[in-house]
């Protein structure tokens, strides 16, 4: 029988040629200065004898590319509309959400300071940061608390250390009185200190000083990075130039509260008192030795005074304060995960999607109480095989009893074929349960049959088995549909002329019948696979615990732990897995064989 | 300066208050909840005594709550969010409020206070978790079991340690498929004192300890996911005993009449209640703010219960509670927190879950898995 196959394969190419010759006949005539067919053939023959021209002199080709062009482009603002329609709504948003996968921004954004200060430390070393580190953090998270942008850090790098979330929640609450002794102090030995009017005056350098606003464009775009929200127009504030000088970590802090006061609070900058960072970046700098003597500008003498009186106080231990905090500020676990995330990319989310952690010793693999993806994968492809086989075997002979009954009553089953289609999937697949439990009706007809005895009731849900019997049910019009429409196209009198030459019922099927039904086979087992390596409400339902896909694990990282950058990974990986199986059949089976009529 | 703030945040919200009167709220307004019996007790309690009230007013439910956080997220991002009240458990108000998503509230300024004075917050008291959560109801974690599967000559199970005695109690157990409760409830029954708990649960030891006791009844364990799952187990007699909320409970019991008891032992309390999105246009805003005003006063509280088996969550709401309207059975029995039935109670470790839900539900999935 391999001579028919063979034939038919040639048919078909013959029709592709055809088609393609005509669509070039239909390009050539439309076009201008149209070549023929018959030029084209003549041009490939006298390739050598230079260049053939077309009637207005030039090269035939490039006319030729130039009546092409007009037709593509044509063509393409017709498919525009559509194309448009499916980039912003279809290919943009996946791409977005794989992105996610990667995306590690908001470590960097968050911590500013703390993300530079930690290049230099080492996390195989024995020790946590030192004070540094923890004066850039205290930077970082007071403005991080300040805009609530914290927690959402903590809940981030709780993904990767555990307790993350409460201790930078904790922080956010007690960060306000880091270095109190000393701001207090301050305050009391000078009640100006906490006078807004006074503090702006300062950082302003007073009216018709001199600006100079590098303080103020990095203020902004430290907000920015922090926020994503845009701190654009005027903040009714830019920083004195001498000031800025000589206090630049004050003036830098002032201006972030500045910017942050006009634009997120929408309040007045001169009316407010400063944050309490602002007071202690003054302290740090006064209490470092800064030198005032050439200073004139306002509150000149206040600034002395304070620089006197800061001397007699201690300084401010920030890695003492954070410690008072919480001692999990300690634990060289915290540093590390913060170090080795702080890159704005990371492939951490996927290597946690096939059961690997990053660690500073480099990549290991999560601890065997904690491995499932792999699991969950394995099972994910090996389960959509055994529903794609199991559609198969079942579909075959009804979409061959469909194909060969007459139309109407054909039409009339296939209606009963596409009934359940129509049916609400979750009403389906809760029939299932009804009908597989062990309080269920096979169950109750079997002990009724005595064929098993009551106390030992078959498991058929809630396990594997329970997976596959519903997703099967639900996908077998997935592979009946494009098989009926392959089979339609099958002349009967195939099987009668393979009979009449003697080949026995089973042969004339086998060798005649079959491969001729293939196409539609694999366009059936394309589509039920797909489908189901995505599925996850039936699994849910039915699946219990052995009978899960990764899809629900997906759904679970989605919608209730919200580690969307480990969903996105795991979503990667099972559309990389589905291109590549698809890759794979096209090499094997080849992609045009299949049909779906 | 928090003072300040406090200061600030009280002068913003007058203002707006003001404001409100002057202006006009939104004539529409999206409410977020679960769906069902629960919806169905917020409709008659809080919506449409409010609607009676507010002639006009477009109320349109979404019940999405369940994948709130996520769906919530989501429209954030895409910088039009549609809700106006959302209906969450005080972990996903947690969470959201982590996550900026959820307005941060002041009790005592947003929230009526009780009618012989007391302020909101103390008439809260404990149940106004985080800073974004204003409470609702007091639920249970609790189980039910099959009466007539309980073997003869055996005592009806009342304490916890019956889930994992499978020769006493015989039959299967349906637990939710998360680590939450279920480790707590593993470490009870293995000899932990109730106090320290969340000690050993912190430790990995601990959490293998709670695996290796729910282990012993890995093999009779149906496990569920939807809080419906359990009272339909029961009612068909798939399992004999498993844990859901109880308010599910009551409806097999009370409603369908099914041969099902309460067993309350160790039941977890677990808040429900609003938040309302951050970053609400002012007439929105307006519109929620005087809703929850409305439906979070002590009278609406404790209207709800006469039609859903659940606690209001105001101290003063619990006097009020009278009999189901339908059923007319009195429900204060039937509270999870009546004095009977919460001799030995559970409060939800927020900031525990909040810390470890990651950690220990990768170890508890990969258990299941196995």
């Amino acid at each position: 029988m391999r001579p028919f196959h063979t034939d038919k394969n040639k048919f078909d190419k013959n029709k592709d040629a055809n088609g393609d010759t005509m669509s070039d006949v239909t390009d050539a005539t439309t076009a201008k200065n149209a070549p023929t067919p018959d030029d084209a053939l003549r041009i490939s023959d006298s390739k050598a004898s230079g260049p053939v021209l077309a009637a207005d002199g030039t090269p035939l080709k490039k006319s030729l590319k130039r009546a092409l062009r007009a037709q593509k482009l044509r063509a393409l603002a017709l498919i525009a509309p559509l194309l448009i329609f499916i980039l912003i709504t279809f290919i943009a948003p996946i791409g977005d959400m794989l992105f996610r996968s990667v995306e590690n921004q908001i470590v960097s954004s968050t911590l500013q300071n703390t993300v530079v200060e930690l290049e230099d430390w080492d996390p195989a070393g024995a020790d946590i940061p030192g004070e540094p580190t923890f004066e850039a953090l205290y930077w970082d998270l007071f403005l991080a608390a300040e805009a609530k942008e914290h927690t959402k850090l903590g809940t981030r790098l709780n993904y990767e250390e555990t307790g993350v979330s409460s201790l930078f929640r904790g922080v956010g609450r007690g960060i306000d009185d880091f270095g109190e002794d000393q701001v207090e102090a301050l305050e009391d030995f000078d009640p100006v200190w906490e006078d807004e009017m006074f503090w702006y005056t300062l950082m302003s350098g007073g009216d018709g000083a001199e600006q100079n606003s590098r303080h103020l464009s990095a203020a902004r775009e430290r907000l920015t990075t922090l926020t994503t929200d845009d701190f654009i127009g005027s903040a009714g504030f830019v920083p004195g130039a001498e000031i800025s000088e000589l206090l630049p970590r004050t003036i830098s802090e002032y201006s972030t509260f500045a910017l942050f006061t006009v634009f997120a609070d929408e309040d007045v900058v001169a009316e407010e008192e400063p944050w309490e960072a602002v007071k202690v970046s003054l302290i740090q700098e006064l209490t470092s030795g800064v030198d005032l003597a050439g200073y004139s500008g306002p509150g000149a003498a206040e600034l002395r005074a304070a620089q006197d009186m800061l001397a007699d106080q201690p300084a401010i231990d920030f890695k003492q304060a954070f410690l008072d905090d919480d001692e999990d500020w300690a634990d060289p676990g915290l540093w590390e995960t913060i170090k080795l995330y702080s890159p704005p990319f990371t492939t951490g989310y996927f290597l946690k999607a096939v059961d690997l952690q990053k660690t500073v010793g480099g990549v290991e693999a999560v601890p065997d109480g904690e491995k499932i993806y792999g699991t969950l994968f394995k099972r994910t492809l090996f389960m959509s095989m055994v529903i794609m086989g199991s559609c198969i075997l079942l579909g075959y002979p009804i979409a061959w009893i469909l194909a060969n009954l007459p139309v109407r009553t054909a039409n009339l089953l296939l209606i009963l074929v596409l009934l359940p289609f129509w049916t609400s999937l979750l009403v389906r697949t809760s029939a299932w349960k009804v009908m597989l439990q062990q309080q269920g009706v096979i169950n109750d007809i079997l002990v009724w049959l005595g064929m098993i005895a009551d106390d030992s009731r078959l498991v058929m849900i809630n396990n594997q088995f329970g997976t596959i019997v519903a997703m099967t049910h639900i996908l077998l019009p997935f592979m009946i549909l494009p098989m009926y429409s392959v089979m339609q196209t099958i002349p009967q009198t195939y099987l009668r002329a393979a009979k009449s030459l003697g080949a026995t019922n089973w042969t004339a099927f086998w060798r005649v019948y079959f491969p001729q039904s293939i196409p539609g086979i694999g366009a059936g087992s394309i589509l039920v696979f797909i489908l189901s390596i995505g599925y996850y409400i039936t699994p849910e339902i039915v699946g219990g615990t052995t009978g899960t896909f990764i899809s629900n694990r997906i759904a679970y990282h989605i919608s209730s732990s919200l580690n969307w950058g480990l969903a996105a990974a795991l979503g990667s990986i099972l559309l990389a897995a589905v291109l590549i199986l698809y890759w794979a059949y096209d090499k094997i089976v080849g992609i045009d064989n299949v049909k779906l009529g | 300066m928090k003072l300040t703030k406090t200061l600030m945040a009280t002068t913003a919200l007058t203002v707006t208050a003001g404001a409100v009167l002057a202006q006009d709220m939104a004539d529409s307004m999206t409410l977020v909840s679960w769906g069902g019996a629960y919806q169905k007790s917020q409709v008659n309690a809080y919506a449409d005594p409010y609607k009676e009230m507010h002639p006009g007013l477009e109320v349109v439910w979404d019940e999405s709550s369940n994948e709130a956080v996520a769906k919530l997220r989501a429209m954030d991002e895409a910088g039009n969010v549609t809700w106006d009240v959302v209906d969450v458990v005080a972990s996903d108000a947690l969470r959201l409020c982590d996550e900026g998503l959820a307005m941060e509230i002041d009790p005592n300024e947003i929230l009526a206070a009780a009618p012989d004075g007391t302020s909101a917050e103390d008439d809260f008291g404990d149940l106004l978790v985080g800073d974004c959560f204003i409470p609702q109801i007091v639920y249970s974690t609790t189980f039910g079991y099959r009466t007539d599967m309980v073997p003869d000559g055996v005592e009806p199970p009342s304490d916890i340690c019956s889930v994992f005695d499978l020769e006493t109690y015989p039959g299967k157990r349906a637990l939710e498929k998360r680590p939450i409760n279920n480790m707590e409830w593993a470490l009870l029954c293995d000899g932990v004192a109730k106090g320290d708990v969340y000690d050993v649960l912190e430790t990995p030891e601990g959490q293998q300890q709670a695996l290796d006791k729910l282990g012993t009844i890995k093999d009779s364990v149906i496990w569920w996911s939807a809080g419906a799952d359990t009272p339909q187990l029961l009612a068909d007699g798939e399992v004999f005993m498993g844990s859901t909320y109880n308010g599910r409970l009551f409806s097999v019991i009370e409603e369908q009449d099914q041969p099902v008891a309460m067993m309350w032992d160790a039941q977890v309390f677990d808040l429900d209640g609003w938040i309302i999105p951050a970053n609400l246009p002012e007439d929105r805003l307006a519109r929620a703010l005087d809703f929850i005003m409305f439906a979070t006063d002590t009278q609406r509280l404790a209207d709800q219960a006469k039609w859903i088996s659940y606690g209001p969550a105001r101290k003063s709401s619990a006097p009020l509670v009278g009999q189901h309207a339908e059923l007319g059975i009195d429900m204060a029995p039937h509270m999870p927190t009546d004095p009977n039935n919460s001799q030995n109670t559970f409060l939800y470790n927020y900031e525990f879950w909040a810390d470890y839900r990651d950690d220990i539900d990768a170890k508890f999935q990969s258990w299941l898995a196995q």
